[in-house]
C-alpha cells in the first residue's frame, strides 16, 4: 500500500482484495464492535436523544440554507478579530496559499493537528513537493505517515493496524524521522503512546507553524472549534507562532449557541465519550495567549456542487464523527482503504460523489458499495438519510451513462423490459416463456427452496453474478392473466 | 474573478429556489438530576481524573499536599498561597517544559460531562502553561458547576480563546484501547471547593 489513493480501483475489486485480507478483518471486526459498544451504551444514557438529533440536523441545515450569508459574516467576524482569511475553489488553490504564507515566515516544517480537510486536498504531499515537511501529531495519523499507509477511519485512521504491527512500524522508521523509538519498546498501547509522546515533543517545541482543520466555524463570532483527544491539537493551536487552519465551508453554524446540540453529539456518537477529553476555541488572534498570526482558509472543492443536489444536500451537515462506517456491514468486513477516499464507509459513498460527480469508475462504484440496510441512518447524530442519498447516487450514476454507444448490460435488460411491459401481447409472450420455464425447472432442477418450491441453483453466463450466492425460485407454470381467463376471474372455482 | 466571489456566487446559484427558512427545533434539556457538584465529581473520577473536595479554608494546603516536591508553574492572579511555585513569566515552550505541574482555577464546570472549562483569564493564565507541564491541578469552586453544555455555552465568551477538559488526555487510537496521557498532562487534578 503506497501513501496515496490516485489510481485505486473500483469498490468491487477492491473490495475483494479486502476481503482476502484476514488479519485485517479480524483488526476491524475488534475495532467496529468496541467502538460500537461504548456508543450504544453512552447515547442510551440521553434521555432525548432522538431530540438532540433533530436540533442537531436543524442547526446544520439552516446553516446550509443560506451559507453564502454566513461565510459572508463568517469572513467579517474573523478579520474583525484579527485573523486573515483565504479562499480556496479547490485542493491546489487551498494547497498553495498554506506552503505560501509557510514559506513567508522561512520554515520547512509544519505540525498537523488531524484534520480530515487537509487529507482530503492532499496537503501533506503537496507541502512535500515545496520541500515542506509536514508532521502528522495525531497518534494515528502517525502511524500512518510512519507506514507509508492510507488512513482507513475518519476518526481512527489506523484502525486496520494491530499493536504488533505499530510497534514494528515505531521501530522501524521513528528514527528516520526524528527521535528513534526506544529499543526495548513493547507493544502495550501505553508504552507506544509513550514513545509517539517523546517523538513529537520536540517537534512541537520547536514548531513556528501549525496546520489545523476545524470542526466547527461559527459565523457570528468568527470562533473556529477543534475537537480532540491526546492535546496534540492544543499543542498545534497553542505553541506555535502562525496558525493556519484550511475550513470547509460546509462547517459554518450560525451562532455560538447553535454549537449546544453539536457539542453533545459528536464526542458520544465518534468516542463513545460523554465528552472528548480536549475542545479548543479561538476566535482570530488572542494578544499575548497563543499564535499571533492566524490563517483561515475556506476551502470548496466540491461542495458547492454537493450543494447544488437537493438529495444530496444534506451530506454536507456531516460532522465526521464516523458512526455510520462503525455500523456499517460492508464497511465492518472491507475496512477504510476499499474506498478509495479518505471519507469512506457509508458517508464516503455519497460525499464522494456527490464532491466529485460519478464520471470516473471508481466513484462512480462507490453508491453500490451498500446493502442499503439503514443502520447508519439510524446512527447519523445530524439524520443524514444516507440509503436515500444512495439510491439518488445510483440513479446519477445510470443517468451518466445514458448516452453511452455501447449500452451496459443492465440498460439493455432495462430497455427490453420496457419494451416487453408495454404491450400486452408481449407481455403475455413472455409470461407463457417465464411458464414454460418454471416447467422445465421443476421437471429438471435439483434445488428446492425451503418449503419445497422448485428454484434454479448457479446458471452460467451474465446471470452467475446474481445466481452464485441465490436461489432464483422458479417462476409459476401458470401466470395470473392466464388463471384470470381460464377461471373467469375465480368464479369458476379456481383450482386446476 | 476572486476565488471568494466564485465560492460565494457557487453558493448562491446551488441554493437558488432553496427556502433559507428551517424551523430549527430547541435542543432538549436535562432532566434535573438533583445534587449537580456530586454528580460533576462522579463524572470527572470517571475519566480517570483525580478529584478532592475540600472547605475554602483548606484549599491551600490541599494544593500544597498534591503538589508535593513537584515544581510548578501558576498564572498571575491565582491567589493561593504556594511557597515555590513560580509565576507565568510568558515563558516559552521549552521554558514551561522544565515544570512538573501547573495550578489554576476554571471559569464552569459541567456536570453532566464531567467537563472543566478555562476562559484564559489571568487566575488560569495563558493557554500554554496548562499544556505543556505534566500535572493539572485545577481548583473548581462547587458555585461554578452548571448541569450541562448549554448552561456552559451561555455562560462563556467566544471572544476569550476557551480550553474544555474533560479528563486527562487520552488515546484509543490502538485498537481502540485507551490510554490516560498523551500530549498534555497525564494527570488532571480537580480540587473542588465547596
Amino acid at each position: 500500500m503506497s501513501g496515496t489513493f490516485v489510481g485505486m480501483p473500483a469498490f468491487p475489486t477492491a473490495a475483494r482484495e479486502a476481503l482476502g485480507d484476514t488479519q485485517l478483518r479480524r483488526n476491524l471486526a475488534h475495532a467496529t464492535h468496541v467502538i460500537r459498544d461504548k456508543r450504544a451504551k453512552v447515547v442510551a444514557e440521553v434521555e432525548d436523544w432522538e431530540e438532540l438529533r433533530l436540533a442537531g440536523a436543524g442547526v446544520k441545515e439552516a446553516a446550509l440554507r443560506d451559507l453564502a450569508t454566513h461565510l459572508e459574516t463568517l469572513e467579517a467576524s474573523l478579520v474583525r478579530a484579527g485573523a486573515t482569511v483565504h479562499w480556496a475553489r479547490d485542493a491546489e488553490e487551498a494547497c498553495a496559499i498554506v506552503a505560501q504564507v509557510t514559506k513567508a515566515h522561512g520554515v520547512d516544517e509544519v505540525v498537523k493537528v488531524k484534520s480530515m480537510a487537509t487529507a482530503e486536498i492532499g496537503l501533506n504531499e503537496a507541502l512535500e513537493a515545496e520541500g515542506i515537511a509536514a508532521w502528522e501529531t495525531d497518534l494515528a495519523e502517525l502511524i500512518v505517515q510512519l507506514g507509508d499507509d492510507l488512513p482507513s477511519h475518519i476518526l481512527v485512521p489506523a484502525i486496520h493496524r494491530n499493536r504488533a504491527e505499530i510497534r514494528e512500524i515505531f521501530l522501524r522508521r521513528m528514527g528516520d524521522v526524528g527521535r528513534p523509538a526506544p529499543v526495548d519498546l513493547t507493544d502495550e498501547p501505553a508504552v507506544l503512546a509513550a514513545a509517539a509522546r517523546a517523538h513529537l515533543r520536540e517537534k512541537f517545541l520547536r514548531a513556528k507553524v501549525a496546520v489545523s482543520g476545524a470542526n466547527f466555524a461559527v459565523a457570528e463570532t468568527g470562533t473556529l472549534v477543534v475537537v480532540e483527544s491526546e492535546g496534540n491539537g492544543r499543542m498545534c493551536l497553542t505553541l506555535p507562532e502562525v496558525l493556519i487552519s484550511v475550513v470547509g465551508i460546509e462547517k459554518v453554524v450560525a451562532t455560538w449557541a447553535d454549537l449546544d446540540p453539536l457539542l453533545r453529539l459528536l464526542p458520544r456518537s465518534s468516542t463513545g465519550e460523554r465528552m472528548n477529553p480536549y475542545t479548543s476555541t479561538w476566535s482570530g488572534v488572542t494578544p499575548g495567549d497563543g499564535p499571533q498570526e492566524v490563517h483561515v482558509v475556506l476551502l470548496d472543492n466540491g461542495r458547492t456542487r454537493a450543494l447544488a443536489d437537493d438529495v444530496g444536500r444534506q451530506a454536507l451537515r456531516c460532522i465526521r464523527c464516523s458512526a455510520c462506517l462503525n455500523v456499517c456491514p460492508v464497511y465492518e468486513r472491507v475496512g477504510g482503504h476499499a474506498y478509495g477516499s479518505v471519507y469512506p464507509g457509508p458517508i464516503g459513498a455519497i460525499l464522494n460523489p456527490l464532491l466529485h460527480g460519478v464520471s470516473d469508475e471508481q466513484t462512480a462504484s462507490l453508491p453500490y458499495a451498500s446493502s442499503l440496510c439503514g443502520a447508519c441512518f439510524e446512527v447519523c447524530p445530524v439524520r443524514i438519510d444516507i440509503p436515500s442519498v444512495l439510491v439518488d447516487q445510483r440513479a446519477a450514476v445510470v443517468d451518466s451513462h445514458r448516452g453511452d454507444r455501447v449500452p451496459k448490460a443492465e440498460a439493455v435488460a432495462m430497455k427490453a423490459a420496457a419494451w416487453a411491459f408495454s404491450d400486452s401481447r408481449r407481455l403475455a409472450w413472455a409470461e407463457k416463456a417465464s411458464g414454460l420455464g418454471g416447467r422445465l425447472l421443476r421437471r429438471f432442477g435439483r434445488t428446492t427452496l425451503p418449503g419445497g418450491r422448485a428454484a434454479a441453483g448457479r446458471l452460467p453466463g451474465p446471470a452467475a453474478g446474481w445466481t452464485g450466492a441465490r436461489d432464483l425460485p422458479a417462476p409459476p407454470e401458470e401466470s395470473f392473466r392466464d388463471w384470470w381467463d381460464r377461471t373467469d376471474g375465480g368464479r369458476d372455482g379456481g383450482a386446476r | 474573478m476572486s476565488a471568494r466571489d466564485d465560492i460565494l456566487r457557487g453558493v448562491r446559484q446551488a441554493l437558488a429556489g432553496v427556502s433559507p427558512a428551517v424551523e430549527v427545533p430547541a435542543a432538549p434539556r436535562v432532566p434535573d438530576r438533583g445534587d449537580l457538584v456530586a454528580l460533576f465529581v462522579e463524572r470527572v473520577e470517571d475519566y480517570r481524573a483525580v478529584v478532592t473536595r475540600c472547605a475554602p479554608d483548606e484549599v491551600d494546603q490541599v494544593v500544597r499536599d498534591v503538589l508535593g516536591s513537584a515544581r510548578a508553574v501558576v498564572p498571575p492572579d491565582l491567589g493561593l498561597d504556594l511557597p515555590g511555585a513560580v509565576v507565568d513569566d510568558v515563558f516559552t515552550a521549552t521554558e514551561l517544559d522544565a515544570y512538573d505541574a501547573v495550578v489554576t482555577r476554571a471559569a464552569v464546570g459541567i456536570a453532566e460531562t464531567g467537563t472543566v472549562v478555562l476562559d484564559h483569564q489571568p487566575d488560569q493564565g495563558r493557554r500554554a502553561i496548562t499544556l505543556v507541564p505534566d500535572l493539572h491541578v485545577c481548583v473548581v469552586d462547587g458555585g461554578q458547576v452548571v448541569a450541562d453544555v448549554p448552561d456552559a455555552i451561555a455562560l462563556l465568551d467566544p471572544a476569550r480563546p476557551l480550553t474544555w477538559i474533560s479528563g486527562p488526555s487520552a488515546t484509543s487510537d490502538i485498537e481502540l484501547d485507551r490510554v490516560e496521557g498523551v500530549h498534555g498532562p497525564r494527570t488532571l487534578h480537580v480540587v473542588l471547593v465547596g
